[in-house]
């Protein structure tokens, strides 16, 4: 890559061309090349992992957690009716430079309305840069719960929403968020290279991009004047591996020090190797079978519970899963506040499954579809396996499913079409609020149209639930609330709820102090090297 | 020879709008919408959707959008990736010598064993070493690549750790890309280290993609040479009292070769198709593996340029080919 190259050469002082990289080098193993470094119009884990390094965000989720803690903001005021924000921002952050430009200012309230406006204002002459497919912020319902974003002074900004929305800061901590330099953007816009920001970005983050060479490396050296202090290791390197057991032999090697998505298979040889870690969290995810409640025989809630007792789905997450998958009872992870362990999931009984369906009008059974999505996923490693073990299940008790499925886009469409009876999906969370889920996969407004409410569901008593925790800041009030729309949630039994998949996470034992994001994504802020 | 350039040349033209037409059409049967697989699960309203389809110009007829796609590659404008927003020729040349760099050295591997092995194979025709060559390229040739690298990765680099596991350099190792060739640009670098480097992680990428040219061209020099061993010109050569090298090296391989040479010309295409793979096990940064991730996602301008700039390559290595042969040969030439 030329650009990158002529970057590189210009920002890296000379004796790097030719020397190896300084002392405490971590590599990691990534699995993809990134589609550009701007996070703002990208979708993919593999993307966000690349420009997360290089940015900041106002706030910021906690390393290794969902809670939200002071980024570019330090502090913050909410008005008491939850609608205007008020952030007061960090003096003194610097801004990273490179061969297109050399930052004159420091970080303030500019940059700040610029990240909304460029994703927000149609006019704004970045809306259409890239991409205009602004994905989460559209997704997060920025555009309607957006009223203003002004300028206080240079270091204050205030944010004035139509109605309140408690998870709104968590929204700002996601990846979309990323703040971008306003001087930087119009410079290039003069320029007439304009794309260049998001190929060439400048962030105010821990690292900054030294070079991205496509499907083989992206370098970033540690950004001495970040605000939060220096990164414990100098250079951070990805070293792009697409094949699973390619990734795995090269961390065997010591050729990479993290690595993600292992292959189950390989987890045994993991675990005996020495030099290796393999760390655990359960991912903040669901895999699910929803039934469409509009569709018959799965409005009547007899037949959907019938089907939840038929799944044997203990025996689905052994098989499939391996270790790599925990049983899940509720809609949100373990891992997420507000989740109600004393609900008890509907047991594995066939016989009383089959009384069931007799009491609903079903006494020798019924035939159905069940769909299967033809790719893996983060949360279902093998959906057609998984339909065929629940095929087995449900003849026992009569029921006739027929497997069915299509290309991933059609699939996902026509699901949201409601054209399924029943079909597996599953989603992963964006800002560990469990709004994010329950109100997004299982409220009435996404049940309408193509939303990805999946299952139909519209459920009065559940809708009112989700839809006043939302509107409501006290944490306490809205984990009670939350508490009860999962009781609600198994009576109802919209779908059979598979597994939550773990994240596992192979290391070598000389990294130090390297966190599992709940979200999925790799951050080397705070990660050290031993004996270097 | 001006006519029989000039009949081959025009060859080309029909080839050309083949393979347009294939790259434009073929993605296209494909079930999947571009817009739609990158949404994944969050899935994408109708309205943004109809605005991006508008954006990336899918919202017009088909044909339409082939004849759009024909002017701007008559001018040289292979378009913008919809998934990086980047020029296709300038992801298919910053990739493009990596994938030049791998298939050189394996079809170099490929002969430098190959020829040698089929003319002792025809020379000790039965012999233990003729079916043991033999055996082995049928080996060799039935390997499917993917396998192949797995077991080579695990015994040669992981077990024996002579060599290093993938990617093109040690990630140690600072090398700025001008000419893109590494090997070239690491010689060239301050860097001894880095030339050994770059040189080491070429050894398996190499041995994997050349097996299959391996063997087809030693089973293709066996062959040949076993044709051209018997004929009466050889047995002249040999009643003359020349020697047993001259004989074999100079006045059989000669005429050998000619086959040989075309196979070579088919196996370019072959090694496209391999390096696919290749480049998947082995982290390599070339077109094969940007050409398959955008058939996953339906980046259509990347795979009608992608495959039109490779077939236009294959399609001219063997135009060479055909004009060396006719070279080689003046009966091709003048067999009209």
């Amino acid at each position: 890559m030329k650009k990158s190259a002529l970057f590189a050469a210009i920002c890296v002082p000379a004796f790097l061309a030719a020397a190896p990289l300084a002392a405490k080098t971590l590599v990691y193993c990534s699995e993809g090349s990134p589609e550009n470094f701007y996070p703002g119009v990208n979708t993919t884990g593999t993307s966000f992992d690349a420009s997360t390094q290089v940015y900041s965000r106002i706030v910021e989720f906690e390393r290794g957690g969902t809670q939200v803690q002071p980024g570019l903001a330090e502090k913050w005021d909410i008005s008491a009716d939850g609608t205007v924000y008020t952030f007061h921002l960090r003096k003194g952050v610097k801004w990273h430079t490179n061969k297109n430009f050399k930052p004159t200012r420091d970080m303030n309230a500019d940059d700040i309305v610029f990240m909304f406006e460029r994703q927000w204002k149609q006019d704004n002459p970045y809306f259409k840069v890239t991409s205009p497919n602004h994905s989460y912020f559209d997704d997060m319902g920025m555009p309607k719960l957006l009223k203003s974003v002004e300028k206080v002074d240079a270091y204050t900004v205030k944010v004035t929403l139509n109605q309140p929305e408690a998870p709104f800061l968590a929204d700002l901590a996601m990846e979309f968020a990323a703040v971008q330099s306003k001087e930087y953007a119009d410079a290039m816009l003069k320029a007439g290279t304009p794309e260049k920001i998001d190929q060439d970005p400048i962030g105010t983050g821990p690292f900054y991009l030294v070079q991205y060479q496509k499907d083989a490396t992206i370098r970033y050296k540690s950004f001495p004047e970040y605000y939060g202090g220096k990164a414990k290791i100098d250079d951070l390197v990805f070293s792009i591996t697409p094949d699973a057991s390619v990734r795995w032999a090269k961390l065997q090697k010591g050729e990479c020090h993290v690595m993600p998505y292992p292959n189950p298979a390989d987890l045994d040889a993991m675990k005996k190797d020495p030099n290796v870690t393999i760390l655990d969290q359960a991912g903040l995810n669901i895999g699910y079978l929803a039934y469409n409640t509009t569709k018959k025989p799965f409005d009547d809630v007899r037949v959907r519970k019938a089907i939840n007792m038929a799944i044997d789905k203990k025996a689905i997450v052994d098989a499939v899963y391996l270790s790599s998958g925990v049983p899940a009872k509720n809609p949100i992870p373990p891992s997420m506040w507000s989740y109600n362990d004393a609900i008890k999931d509907d047991p594995y009984d066939p016989a009383a499954a089959k009384k069931l369906l007799a009491e609903a009008g079903y006494p020798n059974g019924l035939d159905t579809d069940l769909w299967a999505m033809p790719v893996q996923r983060p949360y279902n490693p093998n959906a057609k396996r998984i339909g065929e073990l629940m095929q087995a299940d449900l003849a026992k008790i009569g029921v006739k499913a027929e497997i069915k499925t299509f290309e991933w886009g059609e699939y996902r469409k026509r699901m949201q079409a409601g054209e399924h009876q029943m079909g597996m999906l599953g989603w992963t969370g964006d800002n560990g609020d469990p709004d994010n889920f329950l109100h997004t996969l299982l409220g009435c407004a996404s049940a309408a149209g193509n939303g990805s409410n999946v299952a139909k569901f519209c459920n009065k008593s559940f809708d009112d639930l989700v839809t006043k925790a939302k509107v409501t800041t006290d944490v306490k009030q809205r984990t009670e609330l939350y508490k009860q729309a999962q009781v609600i949630f198994k009576e109802q039994a919209p779908w059979f709820t598979i597994a939550h998949a773990v994240q596992l996470k192979p290391i070598r034992k000389e990294v130090v102090d390297f966190k599992l994001s709940p979200f999925g994504r790799h951050t080397f802020y705070g990660v050290d090297i031993k004996g270097k | 020879m001006l006519r029989f350039i000039l009949t081959r040349v025009s060859l080309v033209i029909p080839t050309f709008i083949g393979i347009t037409l294939l790259a434009f059409f073929l993605i296209r049967l494909v079930p999947g919408d571009p817009i739609e697989t990158m949404a994944g699960e969050r899935g994408i309203d109708a309205a943004r959707h109809e605005q991006l389809k508008k954006d990336f110009g899918l919202d017009k007829p088909l044909i339409i959008q082939y004849g759009y796609y024909i002017e701007r590659v008559l001018h040289g404008d292979l378009g913008k990736s919809i998934v990086t927003r980047e020029s296709v020729l300038s992801e298919f040349q910053t990739l493009f010598p990596a994938t030049v760099e791998l298939a050189v050295c394996a079809i170099l591997f490929a002969l430098f064993l190959g020829i040698p092995a089929g003319i002792l194979a025809a020379v000790r025709r039965n012999s233990i070493f003729d079916h043991g060559v033999m055996g082995i390229s049928l080996t060799g040739y039935s390997m499917p690549i993917f396998w192949w690298g797995l077991i080579l990765i695990l015994v040669v680099s992981v077990q024996l750790g002579w060599t290093p596991v993938s990617g093109r350099i040690d990630v140690l190792y600072y090398i700025e890309p001008v000419t893109g060739f590494l090997l070239i640009d690491s010689f060239f670098s301050e860097d001894e280290g880095a030339f050994m480097s770059a040189l080491g992680h070429l050894i398996l990428p190499t041995i994997v993609l050349g097996t299959q040219p391996l063997a087809t061209i030693a089973r293709m020099t066996r062959s040949a040479m076993l044709e051209v061993l018997g004929e009466d010109y050889i047995r002249t050569a040999k009643a003359k009292g020349l020697s047993r090298f001259r004989v074999i090296g100079l006045h059989a391989l000669r005429n050998a070769l000619i086959p040989v040479v075309t196979v070579i010309g088919l196996q370019v295409g072959v090694l496209f198709t391999g390096a696919i793979l290749t480049e998947t096990i082995f982290s390599w940064p070339g077109i094969g593996k940007w050409l398959i991730e955008a058939i996953f996602r339906r980046d259509y301008p990347v795979l009608q340029g992608g495959l039109l700039l490779v077939g236009v390559i294959v399609m001219s290595v063997n135009l060479i080919v055909d004009l060396t042969y006719g070279l080689i040969n003046p009966r091709i030439r003048h067999n009209r």
